[in-house]
């Protein structure tokens, strides 16, 4: 039987819920409007919260002065770059663990989960020594190849967790059936792990997109994708705080849309699906 | 599945990760070790000579290395304080019947997605900047003196907005985990007299000890490296008062070129996390097999 839940009740639930949430996402909310505000309004006491011009010149004035477009696809092709090369090294290692496991599988897992425990600060001096004679340093190549080894044990464990509930015996079947080896993988496996993997290459894509410690201290001008491009605003000349909401704007919001529509994924993925 | 079965087919499939993952392991670290035992400084190339342990005998006599060692603890224990006490309240609010549940959960996962340097500087910039932040006109409303939280107060604002950032993780998974409880249990124990506190102490805590474990153990990864939120807001001042111990190598790696003393840092941050990760596992190790 359902709880009888008098309305009383969840009104009031409702009431108290939306406020804590509104709470909650207000300085999103309010970056949102800053940057349609000129830099006057945006430092005015008091706030002006709805009833300003509203104008979208911050906008244009962050590309046109520090080609916020470059940064923009610095990101993209940092986290898709990083993602896509970690699932085609991740995919082969998940199935074999997932299909053919062995005694030691559940050991490797555990060490490849280990390796995320290492703090990035105990190897930021090789790296950043190695980067400089190598000159990879403030290069795309250079934070894929990063991004690509410290997202790679998620990814592993998360694929894994999805091909670990695909059923074996759906495979006997196909075979039983004459189905070939080639067949047997396009017709019955694939179908069934696209789910998991375009579940693991959304998270790693908002966990790349977001990543600030290695596109920090690995990127200057040239490479530095959109988190190291909105650290600049943190030396800032003049009045700038409506361009960083522009910024800051662009920045999050195809991250926010994506998260939004993978809220399950994201709890299955970043607890290595000890929590579904 | 006789193909896949062959074990060499399925160890050549896991190699690239393993031997990857094994150097992304072993190498860098093996420099590390190797660069804290000299004395190295990339503004003196050429120079370079064996120190022994000098490195670390500097660091750990640092008056600036305890400050950054309590500063690192006092970030992870109190993200962790807030984040989960919040998160559980959160949960429980969020799993009542409401309105609009869809749209108040989207809300409040949003700080989440957010890049650490947008959320940093928004909040230090907009909301505490002790003149035209919010939470100066909010004072002002109220006839207080508007308050510099960066400069008076930066740890404790750091904490504020890493747990703004970390709280929709814990109630995602807090929440996630309630929603397996089992609803006929809660109503056997109300037929059986149980109240709210009760129910909460005896039958949703323990439910939940699970996903608190996970809760802690992710976040504290994640914590024990706090950098880029320290990097836009005080760039670990005043003085060093809000140096964590990433912040503390980083300086001395990048700003001090300090090649030898930084990687002397970077071991003793590598056997502080080591030594966090051995109870944790430990920790999570008992809850998952109960």
């Amino acid at each position: 039987m359902a709880r009888n839940v008098s309305t009383r009740r969840k009104l009031a639930v409702t009431a108290v819920a939306w406020t804590i949430g509104i709470l909650i996402f207000f300085p999103i909310l309010w970056t949102f409007l800053t940057s349609f505000k000129t830099e006057a309004q945006a430092i005015a006491s008091p706030p002006a919260f709805l009833f300003f011009d509203w104008t979208t010149e911050n906008y244009f004035e962050v590309q046109s002065r520090s080609n916020y477009f470059k940064h923009f696809m610095n990101s993209v092709v940092v986290s898709f770059g990083s993602t896509l090369l970690g699932l085609i090294i991740a995919i082969p290692a998940a199935w074999a663990m997932a299909f053919a496991p062995t005694k030691r599988t559940k050991d490797v897992l555990m060490w490849m989960l280990s390796t995320k425990m290492m703090p990035p600060v105990g190897v930021l001096v090789p790296m950043y020594l190695m980067f400089r004679n190598s000159g990879l340093l403030d290069t795309r190549t250079g934070l894929v190849i990063v991004l690509t080894l410290i997202n790679l044990p998620i990814i592993i464990w998360m694929l894994y967790t999805y091909f670990k509930e695909i059923p074996g015996e759906i495979l006997e079947a196909a075979r039983m059936d004459g189905a070939s080896l080639a067949k047997e993988i396009i017709y019955v496996l694939t179908p069934m792990a696209i789910p998991g993997i375009a579940s693991t290459l959304l998270l790693n894509i908002i966990l790349a997109w977001n990543e600030a410690f290695w596109t920090l201290n690995l990127s200057a001008a040239k490479a530095a994708p959109l988190t190291a491009f909105i650290a600049s605003y943190s030396s800032p000349e003049g009045l700038f705080y409506a361009k960083l909401s522009a910024a800051s704007t662009m920045a999050i919001a195809p991250i926010l849309i994506l998260g939004w529509f993978s809220q399950k994924q994201l709890v299955r993925g970043l607890t290595f699906g000890a929590v579904k | 599945m006789a193909t896949l079965h062959t074990r060499s087919a399925a160890r050549l499939m896991i190699a690239p990760s393993v031997l990857l993952l094994l150097a992304w392991m072993i190498v860098p670290l093996a420099m590390t070790i190797y660069f804290s035992l000299l004395r190295y400084n990339l503004l003196m190339p050429g120079m370079e000579e064996f120190a022994g342990l000098s490195n670390y005998t500097y660091f750990l006599t640092d008056p600036a290395f305890f400050q950054a060692i309590f500063n690192t603890l006092a970030i992870v224990l109190g993200v962790l304080f807030i984040t989960v006490i919040g998160g559980i309240a959160l949960a429980l609010l969020l799993d009542q019947p409401m309105f609009g549940q869809g749209i108040v959960r989207i809300l409040v996962i949003a700080p989440f997605l957010i890049m650490p340097t947008v959320a940093a500087l928004v909040w230090k910039n907009m909301f505490m900047n002790p003149v035209s932040g919010l939470f100066a006109w909010l004072a002002k409303l109220v006839g207080l003196q508007p308050f510099d939280f960066l400069a008076n107060a930066p740890l404790f604002s750091i904490i504020l907005i890493v747990a703004w950032q970390w709280l929709p993780f814990a109630t995602l998974i807090l929440l996630t985990a309630l929603q397996s409880l089992d609803e006929e249990q809660k109503e056997a124990a109300q037929m059986d007299g149980a109240g709210a506190w009760s129910r909460f102490f005896y039958l949703v805590l323990p439910h939940l000890s699970r996903a608190i474990t996970v809760v802690i153990l992710i976040q504290t990864i994640f914590l024990l490296s706090v950098f880029a939120e320290i990097l836009v807001t005080t760039n670990g001042g005043p003085g060093t008062q809000s140096t964590n111990l990433t912040f503390l190598v980083y300086a001395q790696a990048l700003l001090q070129f300090d090649v030898g003393g930084a990687s002397a840092g970077g071991i003793i941050a590598v056997i502080l996390a080591n030594i966090v990760a051995f109870f944790l596992m430990r920790m999570i190790g008992k809850t998952l097999e109960a």
